[in-house]
């Protein structure tokens, strides 16, 4: 069925329907920008609640939940991004998107990489605890998280012992073969910054006997670390005496 | 004109008539009882904040059955008169299809209001304070502002499946407008990348077009701070601003059509 023409539409109502269309425009870029405000960051609903929202397909609901929760960055307002935040609302978010879409990595990213960035020691040790737990229910693929921990607990703040103990996990439980053996012999390196040169000395030599290191160039520097480390442990010993 | 305005009224008098006739108050009734039973059970299963619980599962979901009722009622309502020829044989009358598009929109507006009252008084039922007179203008408000677009999508798509799908395509997208604009200016998306610029613009246009329902009828004002009368009277302007966009839009496409 063809439409009649424009013309046929009276000129009041033309001239009406531009003039609201103008003032719908200016209504709406007179109002107040939208923003996001730390304080406005509830807590997620429940386990429960978010099963029945899902409608049985988790999926898409653990990723609108990714964005909503990422809106809450550099908005306009917020001097300090994520400092600002309540961390503990941010894991109980990040601990339901997970539960709701194991398999992603989208929170653990999160997580470590921007979460764990403030200038703020405590929220940064709560988000790399927070990685470390996460890490036990899927090591083989969520072994990346965990080994930027440690280095992050190693470099960033300067505490070996918990740099050791996400390292020790890493080494232990993510044994697939997709882990790489940098990442399984970051404790090894880290037994030796802490001067614990007979156990990493133990560590290495237990790697090398188990021949899981193949490749050559790996195995001459392994070598080569293990000599340096055996010297290293011999003048330490004749210091102590 | 006193003739026009006559006509316009009288059919906006049988548009409420119909609605009476069709049983709608009835099944807006018992949508509202089974909501508000769905209230009480929330209330009974909740550990604690009992009472804010029942007022929030009430609130959020009675907001959403009155809307999706009337907007149901509305293209229905349009589907079958077209369908009938109803409309063929009103226009055949001395009546600029202005009046009878504006009689059919008062009407939809009269019962909109209405439902709001009804919903306003259910949800006082748990939460009798100051804040829900202004929940339920602000819901008022909203309902007029969705009969004016169901009235618009059904005179333009004339049948019901795309009309009720643009309606609600449309009222979703109106609430989750300011959601969407956070999460498109993300900081965390490249600034230099064209594509983020582009998308983020162009939901910022798309903002600019669609009233922001977000603002409109929100739970806080029933559980927290009672809402403000300079909210109510933002969305106010807005129902204003907006329903006339819509209706005139609408009259430009029945203006268009041959019927």
């Amino acid at each position: 069925m063809r439409e009649r023409r424009i013309a046929s539409v009276p000129r009041p109502v033309l001239a009406l329907l531009g003039l609201a269309l103008a003032t719908q425009f200016i209504f709406s870029a007179w109002q107040p920008r939208p923003s996001a405000r730390a304080e406005d960051l509830p807590y997620p609903p429940s386990s429960a609640v978010l099963r029945v929202l899902s409608l049985g397909d988790p999926i898409p609901l653990a990723q609108g939940m990714t964005l909503y929760l990422q809106a809450f960055d550099n908005q306009p307002g917020i001097s300090i991004p994520f400092a600002s935040l309540d961390y503990g609302r941010v894991q109980a978010w990040l601990e339901q998107i997970l539960e709701l879409d194991p398999r992603g990595q989208y929170p653990l990213l999160m997580a470590s990489q921007l979460y764990a960035q403030v200038p703020i020691e405590d929220k940064q040790r709560q988000m790399l605890e927070f990685v470390s737990r996460q890490f036990s229910a899927d090591p083989n693929r969520r072994w990346p998280w965990l080994a930027h921990a440690a280095i992050m607990a190693r470099h960033r703040l300067h505490d070996l012992p918990l740099a050791l103990r996400f390292a020790t996990a890493l080494s232990a439980q993510a044994t697939g073969p997709e882990v790489p053996h940098w990442a399984r012999q970051m404790h090894i390196f880290f037994h030796e910054d802490m001067g614990e040169y007979e156990t990493a000395r133990m560590l290495l030599g237990g790697l090398l006997a188990s021949g899981t290191v193949t490749d050559p160039h790996e195995m001459r520097f392994l070598f080569e670390r293990l000599d340096q480390l055996k010297a290293a442990e011999k003048s330490s010993s004749m210091s102590k005496r | 004109m006193l003739r026009t305005l006559n006509k316009t009224l009288t059919i906006a008098s049988f548009t409420l008539l119909e609605a009476v006739r069709t049983r709608l108050p009835l099944v807006m009734a018992v949508v509202l009882a089974l909501l508000f039973l769905g209230s009480v059970f929330v209330q009974h299963v909740a550990v604690t904040e009992t009472a804010r619980m029942q007022t929030g599962f009430l609130a959020g979901t009675t907001r959403i059955a009155a809307v999706f009722v009337l907007s149901l009622h509305v293209v229905s309502s349009m589907s079958r008169e077209f369908n009938d020829k109803g409309v063929e044989l009103l226009l055949s009358l001395d009546l600029p299809r202005a009046a009878y598009y504006l009689g059919k929109f008062v009407g939809f507006a009269g019962i909109a209001v209405a439902i709001a009252m009804l919903t306003s008084a259910v949800v006082a039922l748990p939460s009798p304070g100051p804040g829900v007179a202004l929940w339920g203008i602000s819901l008022a408000l909203e309902l007029v502002l969705m009969a004016a677009l169901a009235l618009f999508s059904a005179i333009t798509f004339a049948q019901v499946m795309p009309a009720i799908s643009f309606a609600t395509a449309f009222y979703l997208l109106a609430r989750s407008m300011t959601a969407i604009r956070l999460m498109a200016g993300s900081q965390l998306l490249s600034p230099e990348d064209w594509l983020s610029r582009l998308i983020a613009r162009s939901v910022a246009l798309l903002s600019l077009l669609l009233p922001d329902l977000s603002r409109f009828t929100l739970t806080s004002w029933l559980l927290d701070d009672g809402g403000g009368v300079a909210q109510v009277g933002a969305a106010a302007l807005q129902c204003l601003i907006y329903s006339s966009l819509l209706v005139l839009a609408g009259m430009f496409d029945l203006y268009r059509k041959n019927l």
